[in-house]
């Protein structure tokens, strides 16, 4: 029995700004028209491809990993060390990403915890493939078949003979002394879990048959690529069999595994992911508000605020297989007993557990804008702000970069004491006066403003200090009256069309999408706006793409189009 | 020279006694004997250990109520100094030295710190032009203790880290007093001042399973790019040095009679930034630190107060301390924006606490402050226009006589980059300047040295 089934058996028997500084938007702009001028069945464009990555694992994807190859019911807390959020995506951030002596610590000591729980007794019955002939000796065989069908699976390829053997070598040495067979299989898995080969997904590259002297990515990094993007979680058996098959270098081959992976429960993982990286979700670590001013944004709600916003994602993307750009003016959602309290709606739910939920139509919530998660997390602990929550939008949903403030920013009419500003709106129109400021605080403030009838713990509100709260406004040159209003134009907006895919993409190949990929995301697009932009649609569109594999001097086409440039 | 074979155990000999099965237990007198007569040094005649920490805290502070007008040793304690007071003669206080960005943007709350920490100016924000002065003074000084450096936070953010060794590789920081207190007397702590040694055999097999990884990981870096080279390089120093770590563990640690282990980890901090709640946080995980440096856990650290723009808040007003530096209008006669100013006072109260934890932590004939060097320092001066002259920084702790305290010594608008080179110097790491461009340090600050 494989190690997948024997764990899926196991758990079964468990039971348990300033237009000239808009520089990403005009980047966006240009994809935006390249994909109006790519029609109908028009070619992909080539790419130059870049090098191949070396990514620290994440997180979540040693968590997966360790769940998927393990077990869920192995026990595992591990916290990383923060990686620096690059071009939007700490995905990208993580092809830059260095092992810190402190971050190894923590590392080290949740190897350690995952490998005495695989060998305890509890575990090792049907984790371990082979009994020892005797428990309280080395077994070099029993200990070699358990590291090689384990390696295999952490190390995203099966281990050279050299690695192998010294592994059954650390299991025989570590066995001794009266420690016995298992308590020495540990240190090797140990190993196994702190070794780079497991930490860093490393590409590598073969020969390419087609192509005298060419190079392509080998199958094991392509399942590898295929897997974190769509599982966040290393390739599984079967993936990794299709890639030692070389399946994964035909087009049956990767369509097979890739409908196989997209229509898998783990793709929920996948897509979880994804959006708490584009969405910035690990502000939610830290995220607490006055509890004078906010008592009722409690840890509890924070914490569940974002697994709402989460859940409404997957439920819409990867249950109900809906567009993205409805996310902006969907009504549905899904409630906890502490969410229902806040946003103040009539419902009991069981504390702990979770119930899907319907806005009605006249309500003033729509879209994931106007839940909690949004609202909280860009606001100030006591009070909410537009600028912040412009500005979350135009960078973080429509990938557009919104300048630092300058730092002589003058704010002497707004700490005017004789003036009576009674509401956000009121306060920001007399700061942007100054030609200074309103440069940039035109590009996010319309924006925030339209959400001010949300709190700064995105509580409903008529009224500001009695006044009463003007959510009008214009994105872009459309004009909405409300909340509602402000996603419905987001829906319809090109660049969160064009800033979905183009992060997408960057978080498939692990590296930031170079100037010269513009023409492809552009094609990406056009190919999107006719099939729209279901999750799927969007993934089978980059996955399938020549461009998604492509290394630097592997794509023919780029290499004779480079060729040919003046 | 029993106990100097003891301390100092063969691989091979603890293998022999770790790996056929039975755990070696050494025992020992107790540790006064390992001081001096005084107690200044060890008897061997090694010096106590010269420790090195930063501690920052953001968004500057009032000059009107904090800047002396006198320099030298008689210079008055102004109102937001005055916390400082009963910690005066153990520390120096540095204006007038100055953040030149040489044409670069000056980014609100990034650049000062920047510069302070790594000696050049930021050409955009995320980026770290350099390695922060402690991770370079840790190489110099750091090995023989369990930790090459300690990093905390009492702002509880775990991306609230001052020390890098480049953007891609800042050190995380601890961000709970119970989590530091499990890292530093958990499982794997050992008393400096047991009577009895046994090693661990769990340690050795630990130490085993790195070797063992580096041995497989032989050219892996084979086909890799250079940054991807230098990135499995650093991952293979992290190995060595928790390699080391480990066999610092197999043998008796030094004597530490100063060294009392904590029997909890203190009043434990809710979440958030509240000033009251960073304040319980910052107050046990600074105890907590003064115990891990006198049992010789490391020597060296950091502790981040709050962060450079700091959002730090107070129960029931809507503003956070950054938005009132902006907001808040500047009272007239005194100069100062009130409640922006009362966040500073909070600031400057928590150093005062751990400058005198520091100075009432004994060890040897005096203190720890005594064997130590502290570096303390903000992002800004006046954070309402992020000035960057004149950043006010601090100095704590004499390091074993070598430094004048006392002090409040003017910088004469020289780059400020000279306190950082002259820390530098003073824990021994040989560089003859320190920074880029114009913050470039070339001389100690003469008034500060014995």
């Amino acid at each position: 029995m494989s190690l997948r089934f024997r764990v899926a058996f196991a758990a079964a028997t468990i039971g348990a700004i300033c237009a000239s500084a808009m520089v990403a938007g005009g980047a966006l702009a240009t994809q935006a028209q390249a994909a109006q001028k790519t029609g109908d069945g028009a070619a992909e464009p080539a790419t130059p491809g870049a090098a191949p990555t070396l990514r620290l694992m994440s997180q979540s994807q040693y968590i997966h990993t360790i769940a998927n190859v393990f077990g869920p019911d192995i026990a595992n807390n591990i916290r990383f060390a923060p990686v620096k959020r690059t071009d939007g995506l700490l995905a990208v951030g993580a092809s830059a990403a260095v092992v810190t002596p402190g971050a190894l610590d923590r590392l080290e000591s949740a190897a350690r915890s995952v490998a005495a729980q695989v060998v305890d007794v509890r575990h090792q019955g049907y984790l371990v493939p082979c009994k020892p002939a005797d428990e309280k000796a080395r077994d070099d065989a029993c200990a070699r078949q358990f590291l090689s069908e384990v390696g295999l699976l952490l190390y995203r390829r099966p281990l050279t003979e050299r690695e192998l053997a010294l592994k059954v070598d650390l299991a025989g040495a570590s066995a001794g002394g009266g420690r016995g067979f298992y308590r020495g299989l540990s240190f090797a898995l140990t190993s196994v879990l702190v070794a780079p080969q497991f930490l860093l997904i490393r590409e590598s590259l073969e020969a390419d048959p087609n192509r005298v002297g060419g190079r392509r990515l080998d199958g094991y990094s392509k399942a590898a690529r295929l897997s974190f993007l769509l599982w966040d979680s290393a390739p599984d058996e079967e993936l990794l069999a299709a890639a030692a098959r070389g399946e994964l270098h035909n087009e049956v081959g990767l369509r097979r595994q890739v409908e196989r992976m997209l229509s898998a429960p783990q793709m929920e993982q996948g897509a979880r992911a994804f959006f708490e990286d584009f969405l910035v979700l690990e502000a939610f670590d830290n995220l607490a508000k006055d509890p004078v001013i906010y008592p009722a944004f409690t840890a509890t709600v924070a914490k569940e605020s974002r697994e709402q916003v989460l859940r409404t994602v997957t439920d819409h993307l990867v249950a109900r297989r809906e567009d993205y750009r409805d996310l902006f003016t969907t009504r549905r959602t899904i409630m906890s007993a502490g969410l229902a309290s806040l946003y103040r709606v009539p419902m009991l739910i069981k504390p702990k557990s979770w119930a899907a939920y319907e806005f009605a139509a006249e309500d003033p919530r729509a879209g994931i804008l106007t839940q909690v998660a949004f609202l909280s997390q860009y606001a100030h602990p006591g009070r909410s702000s537009p600028t912040r929550r412009g500005r979350g939008i135009r960078e973080v949903l429509m990938c557009q970069h919104v300048p630092d403030p300058p730092p002589n920013v003058d704010f002497s009419i707004v700490e005017d004491p004789n003036a009576k500003f009674s509401t956000a709106k009121e306060r920001l129109t007399a700061h942007n006066t100054d030609p200074t400021c309103a440069g940039c605080h035109k590009i996010t403030d319309p924006i925030g403003l339209a959400l001010e009838k949300f709190d700064g713990a995105g509580q409903f509100r008529e009224t500001e200090h009695g006044a009463a709260i003007d959510a009008s406004g214009a994105l872009d040159g459309v004009r909405y009256a409300d909340a509602a209003g402000l996603g419905r134009a987001m829906h319809d907006s090109p660049a969160v069309r064009a800033c979905i895919v183009s992060r997408l993409y960057a978080y498939g190949v692990g590296r930031p999408v170079a100037k010269e990929e513009d023409a492809l995301l552009g094609y990406f697009q056009a190919q999107l706006d006719r099939t729209g932009y279901r999750l799927n649609d969007m993934l089978r569109t980059i996955v399938y793409s020549r461009a998604f594999f492509t290394i630097q001097g592997s794509d023919p086409q780029a290499t004779r189009t480079a060729a040919l440039a003046p | 020279m029993l106990i100097r074979t003891t301390r100092n155990p063969t691989r091979r000999r603890l293998l022999k006694g770790l790996l056929r099965g039975g755990a070696v237990t050494v025992s020992l007198p107790f540790l006064d004997m390992f001081l001096n007569e005084n107690g200044s040094a060890l008897a061997a005649g090694q010096p106590l250990p010269a420790r090195f920490g930063t501690w920052f805290w953001g968004l500057g502070v009032d000059k009107e109520i904090f800047l002396p007008t006198k320099y030298g040793a008689d210079y008055e304690m102004r109102a937001q100094m005055k916390p400082l007071e009963k910690v005066r003669k153990h520390i120096n206080l540095f204006s007038n030295y100055n953040v030149f960005t040489d044409g670069k943007s000056n980014l609100c709350h990034y650049t000062g710190w920047v510069a302070l920490r790594c000696g050049s100016v930021p050409a955009s924000r995320g980026g770290l032009p350099g390695e922060s002065l402690d991770v370079t003074i840790s190489d110099a000084v750091g090995a023989g203790s369990r930790f090459r450096s300690l990093t905390l936070a009492g702002t509880g953010v775990a991306r609230d880290s001052y020390s890098f060794r480049s953007a891609d590789a800042v050190n995380p920081p601890e961000t709970s007093a119970v989590e530091f207190y499990q890292k530093m007397f958990g499982p794997e702590f050992q008393d400096p001042n047991s009577p009895t040694f046994t090693p661990d055999e769990t340690t050795m097999l630990r130490k085993s399973v790195l070797s063992g990884v580096l041995e497989e990981t032989k050219g892996l870096e084979r086909d890799l790019g250079a940054s991807d080279r230098q990135r499995l390089d650093q991952y293979f120093t992290s190995i060595r040095e928790l390699e080391g770590r480990l066999e610092l563990q197999l043998q008796k640690p030094p004597p530490a009679p100063n060294c009392v282990i904590p029997k909890t980890h203190g009043k434990e901090a809710g979440i958030g930034v509240d000033v009251e709640v960073v304040d319980v946080r910052h107050k046990a995980m600074t105890d907590l630190l003064m115990m891990a440096l006198a049992c010789n856990q490391t020597k060296v650290f950091n502790m981040v107060y709050s962060d450079s723009a700091a959002s730090l808040v107070r129960q029931g007003s809507e503003r956070t301390h950054h938005i009132l530096t902006h907001e808040e209008p500047v009272d007239p006669d005194k100069g100062i924006q009130p409640n922006a100013s009362w966040f500073v006072d909070r600031a400057i109260e928590n150093w005062a606490y751990f400058v005198e934890a520091m100075a009432n932590t004994r060890e040897g004939d005096g203190s720890l402050l005594d064997h130590s060097l502290v570096y303390a320092h903000t992002d800004c001066q006046f954070a309402k226009v992020h000035s960057l002259e004149s950043i006010p920084m601090f100095t704590a702790g004499s390091l074993n006589g070598r430094v004048r305290t006392g002090l409040h010594i003017d910088g004469k608008e020289q780059a400020a980059t000279a306190l950082g080179y002259t820390c530098q110097r003073l824990m021994g790491v040989p560089t003859s300047s320190w920074g880029t461009q114009s913050m470039q340090a070339t001389r100690e600050i003469s008034e500060m040295l014995v």
